[in-house]
């Protein structure tokens, strides 16, 4: 009984220890993007990595919700008679949830995954420790260009994700379903509001960006030197990253009052 | 090594103008931002009941879109005073009409200008005299149901 007690305190105690952790690598990184030198070539070529190699996954992925939210919200609105309004369906879906959301999953599942594994291999192989008895900060070299990788990449991903789903349901409703393209697309551009709609969706993109650029590089720096830490530190940065996205997405939400 | 250096660099440009060209396009075209440049040509209409009119709710004539709702307030009567932005090369007669129509039985509501006869064009700012309110569906049913009980009584 003592010790499930003890056990309890242990498990809170190290919970708050790593949200102070994090914040403390949050605030490290923050630093080194404010301070010259500005590493460019390693933040292009992490960009290339994880924003430019995404862009097929993202727009093949935007492109069949989009198909599949037509077919459904097809058959949902045809029993009120309303199928006029597939494109306002289609479009505030994707543009206010599914968008952002399902891409940051999806960047979360092939990026975030793959930056933690690539920094938990270094720390174990003790590159890290390599470069730190060279007096070069780990954090500055290896975590930071990822992180903000993933950052700027997931607004641009997001919109292409929103513009494929678009032209997915656009296929399927005008082509497949023979809905008028002037309905579909008017539909779609009366009911989108810029402030409500589109500045929201890239606010969700700008924060689900930080999360994962910042959990995936957390997990990955502090991964424990063993392979069993490597994909540890895989899987948690996979669920960590799923679960604080999903709750996020309420909280902005609800926040932004739409 | 250098030129495969290059070649990923252009990836990453292209992949970040092309980027952010959807994020232009997302904001201008399907999100309505700046519709019309700033010099939208703005009239006013008051109407006594805007039914469920709301901004960025279509203007049209003859069904043909012409510009949009921007704001909806009160005036000092406390009639429902309507801010329309209009299409600047538009040449609309003084005794042009407004009247608020609804797409379809059940769809969305617009406003339907009728341009008049009169020489003398709209200018920007003016107000259009002759507006034609929301048909108000509800309290035409409750009006017929009513009637219809008084015939039963007598």
């Amino acid at each position: 009984m003592k010790a499930l007690v003890a056990r309890l305190g242990r498990a809170c105690i190290g919970f708050v220890s790593g949200l102070g952790a994090i914040t403390r690598f949050a605030g490290a990184i923050g630093v080194v993007v404010l301070t010259r030198p500005w590493r460019f070539r390693s933040l292009s070529r992490q960009l290339y990595d994880a924003g430019a190699l995404s862009f097929v996954l993202i727009s093949a992925s935007g492109m069949t919700v989009g198909m599949v939210l037509a077919l459904q919200g097809y058959n949902t609105l045809t029993r009120f008679g309303a199928e006029s309004s597939l494109g306002a369906v289609v479009g505030l879906s994707l543009i206010r949830e599914l968008g952002p959301v399902l891409t940051a999953l999806l960047v979360t599942g092939r990026a975030g995954s793959a930056k933690a594994a690539e920094i938990g291999a270094m720390v174990t192989t003790e590159q890290l420790d390599g470069l730190r008895m060279m007096s070069i900060d780990p954090v500055d070299y290896v975590a930071t260009p990822r992180a903000l990788a993933i950052f700027f990449a997931m607004p641009l991903l997001t919109a292409f994700f929103i513009l494929f789903g678009i032209l997915g349901g656009y296929l399927v409703g005008v082509n497949f379903l023979g809905l008028d393209s002037g309905t579909y697309l008017a539909s779609l551009e009366t009911s989108v509001d810029f402030r409500d709609d589109i500045v929201a969706a890239f606010l969700k993109a700008g924060i689900f960006g930080m999360l994962v650029g910042l959990i995936s590089t957390y997990r990955g720096t502090t991964c424990t030197p063993t392979t069993e830490g490597v994909s540890a530190a895989t899987t948690s940065t996979v669920v960590t990253a799923s679960v604080c996205i999903l709750v996020s997405d309420y909280v902005i939400t609800a926040l932004w009052g739409v | 090594m250098d030129s495969s250096t290059s070649g990923r660099d252009l990836a990453v440009g292209v992949f970040v103008l092309a980027g952010l060209a959807a994020i232009a396009y997302l904001s201008v075209q399907v999100g309505g931002l700046s519709y019309s440049g700033p010099r939208g040509f703005e009239v006013v209409a008051t109407f006594d009941n805007v039914g469920g009119l709301s901004a960025r709710s279509p203007a049209m004539i003859s069904g043909v879109k012409v510009g949009q709702v921007k704001t909806i307030g009160l005036d000092a009567d406390l009639r429902a005073r309507v801010v329309i932005d209009i299409d600047p090369n538009l040449e609309l007669p003084a005794d042009t009409s407004a009247a608020i129509r609804t797409q379809g039985l059940l769809g969305d509501q617009f406003i339907a200008l009728e341009p008049g006869a009169e020489e003398v064009l709209l200018g920007p700012g003016e107000e259009i005299l002759y507006t034609d309110s929301a048909l108000d569906l509800e309290s035409l049913i409750g009006r017929v149901v009513h009637d219809a009980g008084i015939d039963d009584e007598n």
